[in-house]
């Protein structure tokens, strides 16, 4: 072990790893099981000359980040299922105010308020569709205590880079998980890019890679802000093509470099007759029965989503190698399914394995599976 | 007023003939330029509705929000940059109904923000709907037969929730109007002017208050200054709003720091 090998709870490394990206302001509203977070900041942020404020709501917590990433901090803030459902609103508009902001979604057992200190993975298409009207947003999705302080990291640099908000989609299991792990940085920090000429300056002009490089507020630029349509100068339009336009670019800014956006990771997937894709705390099961299956001879592999938006379907089937089956666990009722059977049709088997009475799925569970449903 | 306060290539406004809302806007700007401060370093906030349009057509950073959120998103603002000067402007739905949670919070931590509440009463942008400030017995499009509920006394919610300046004003009294924005604006901590705008497309033709010139001149009947209320008697004050100042605590004077710390 080095040095910077620490032990840390889940949700710990999420705040370490966004104060080691550069986040130095943190709003929050306490709920299970993310309410660590909120305190290990209201701690932390004044240590390292950032502010913390803990909110009325989680309306004004994304609305609080929202504005102080304006004002030229990087943000966070967490959050679990019911507090996530009222960031939506706050999350549409960061998305079209292209705001960098970073929300950790710990999920528990819903709907509503469920169970609140049972895990599951229910929230995975809230992610990607809680928000009303089109829009595009990078979700990742930590196995562990050593990535949630990586993908912590990689949460804030994506935000700054793309000036597009990162939903950390982590779980209960994760969140609480105590295991030792490596701080040092996984890659650099990335700051956003800012306008240089006050002179005609125009806050949603952008250049080849799409993304705007918009003033902080109070450096002398006078910029503009607005939820409502807007073209190059900000300013509020109803023209249908400036529409066009702009949600066009949202979608491509992200679309264009999904090989820097998008990781997946692969296991013995290049030989294997069977695959198991998933993503999270589900993950974590699926390496040993791979293991497993593998020992006792069975051509097993494995695809785990670390970014799971933008889901892009030609990197998925390349990854997905030759295997004719594919086995999809994840804990609620069908959601990485649905993507999965739009990318493979009917050129696959593919297989749902879902658990929804708040337990994980065991190794065990999934290898008493595969023998009884034949596959 | 200093016409580089405004982006005029935005011009004309979106507002309706008669509007008040130019005019409590231009207040605004003459307090702001009264006051001296660095164009730079004033940031106007709003969310959604009439009001809400007003800062997009300032030469400042302007940032308009969501409906009901400005407040949480200027206190994201100042906190994160504290040599601003934020001020948000906002109408009676905005800041008393889908952001009357906000309004009391940011009230009771005295983040030291500037609240501007253009009040016509009613619900403009979506066609004259009742608002939490809209008088009992009134019409809108909501309450045809007249508003069954009573209304948000706005300048003593933001008192009792802690607000450190709160002053009502009307666009009539345009100097009464700009002198407390100014104090509003200087003042260390929350501040809440409840500005009262005349919407004579709605709320002044839904009851029969007149055209856009005379609910305008109506204000100095039924607006009182707080000096010549406090010699009137109940009935004479019926039906009448009282203008003026209503709360001034300076919490960073030692006698202020001494009573917090008695209380804790």
């Amino acid at each position: 072990m080095s040095e910077a090998t620490v032990l840390m709870q889940g949700n710990e490394a999420v705040a370490e790893g966004a104060i080691a990206a550069g986040v130095r302001f943190y709003a929050g509203y306490p709920i299970t099981p993310s309410s660590e977070i909120a305190e290990i900041m209201a701690r932390r942020m004044p240590q390292v000359g950032g502010t913390f404020i803990q909110m009325e709501d989680e309306i004004a917590s994304v609305t609080a980040i929202v504005g102080a990433s304006m004002a030229g901090k990087k943000v966070l803030t967490a959050t679990s299922g019911p507090g996530f459902s009222l960031m939506q609103e706050g999350l549409g508009y960061a998305c079209m105010v292209e705001a960098p902001i970073v929300i950790l979604d710990s999920m528990r057992y819903g709907p509503s308020t469920g169970m609140p200190t049972k895990v599951s993975q229910m929230d995975l298409m809230q992610t990607r569709w809680g928000t009303h009207g089109d829009h595009w947003i990078i979700v990742l999705s930590p196995s562990s205590v050593q990535e949630s302080y990586q993908l912590a990291i990689r949460a804030v640099n994506l935000a700054e880079k793309y000036r597009n908000p990162v939903i950390l989609l982590s779980d209960e299991t994760v969140s609480h998980l105590r295991e030792p792990i490596d701080t040092a940085l996984p890659e650099p920090i990335i700051d956003r890019r800012l306008p240089v000429q006050k002179a005609g300056y125009q806050p949603y002009k952008t250049d080849a890679t799409l993304v705007p490089t918009i003033a902080n507020l109070g450096t002398g630029f006078r910029t503009t802000y607005t939820g409502l349509v807007h073209g190059e100068s900000g300013f509020q339009t109803a023209n249908g093509h400036v529409a066009e336009t702009l949600v066009q670019r949202m979608r491509d800014k992200l679309f264009n470099n999904l090989d820097d956006i998008i990781r997946l990771e692969t296991d013995h997937t290049d030989d294997a007759d069977i695959v198991f894709m998933s993503f999270g705390i589900t993950a974590r099961g699926v390496t040993e029965t791979v293991e497993t299956l593998r020992s006792r001879g069975r051509k097993a592999g494995s695809l785990r989503f670390i970014t799971l938006f933008p889901f892009d379907d030609d990197r998925v089937r390349q990854a997905a190698g030759p295997a004719k089956t594919i086995v999809v666990p994840e804990l609620n009722s069908g959601q990485l399914v649905l993507l999965l059977k739009r990318v493979f049709g009917d050129t696959r088997r593919i297989v749902p394995l879902n658990k929804v009475n708040g337990d994980l799925i065991s190794p065990a569970e999934m290898l008493t599976f595969v023998k009884e449903e034949n596959l | 007023m200093r016409s580089d306060f405004l982006r005029l290539e935005r011009l004309p406004d979106i507002w309706c003939p008669g509007c008040g809302n130019g005019v409590a806007l231009r207040a605004l700007l003459e307090a702001i330029e009264q006051l001296g401060l660095d164009p730079d370093k004033v940031v106007l906030v709003s969310g959604i509705g009439c009001s809400s349009r007003a800062p997009a057509y300032t030469a400042f950073d302007n940032v308009h929000t969501l409906h009901g959120r400005a407040i949480p998103v200027a206190t994201g603002i100042k906190l994160a940059n504290p040599e601003l000067t934020v001020i948000v402007v906002t109408g009676d739905g905005d800041s008393s109904a889908i952001g009357g949670n906000h309004l009391i919070h940011a009230a009771r931590r005295d983040v030291d923000i500037t609240v501007v509440v253009f009040n016509n009463y009613n619900y403009g942008m979506t066609g004259g709907q009742a608002s939490p400030l809209t008088p009992s017995s009134s019409i809108t499009t909501t309450t045809p037969s007249g508003n069954l509920d009573r209304p948000f006394d706005l300048v003593n919610l933001a008192a009792g929730a802690g607000a450190t300046y709160v002053a009502c004003s009307g666009i009539y009294f345009t100097k009464h109007l700009v002198d407390h924005l100014k104090k509003a604006i200087a003042h260390q901590g929350f501040s809440l002017v409840d500005t009262i705008v005349q919407c004579p497309t709605y709320y002044g033709r839904f009851n029969k208050k007149g055209n856009a010139a005379q609910m305008l001149v109506s204000q100095k009947d039924w607006l009182v200054l707080k000096s010549v209320a406090e010699k009137r008697t109940p009935e004479q004050m019926a039906g009448k709003v009282v203008i003026g100042e209503f709360v001034n605590i300076d919490r960073h004077a030692p006698a202020a720091a001494s009573t917090v710390k008695e209380q804790a």
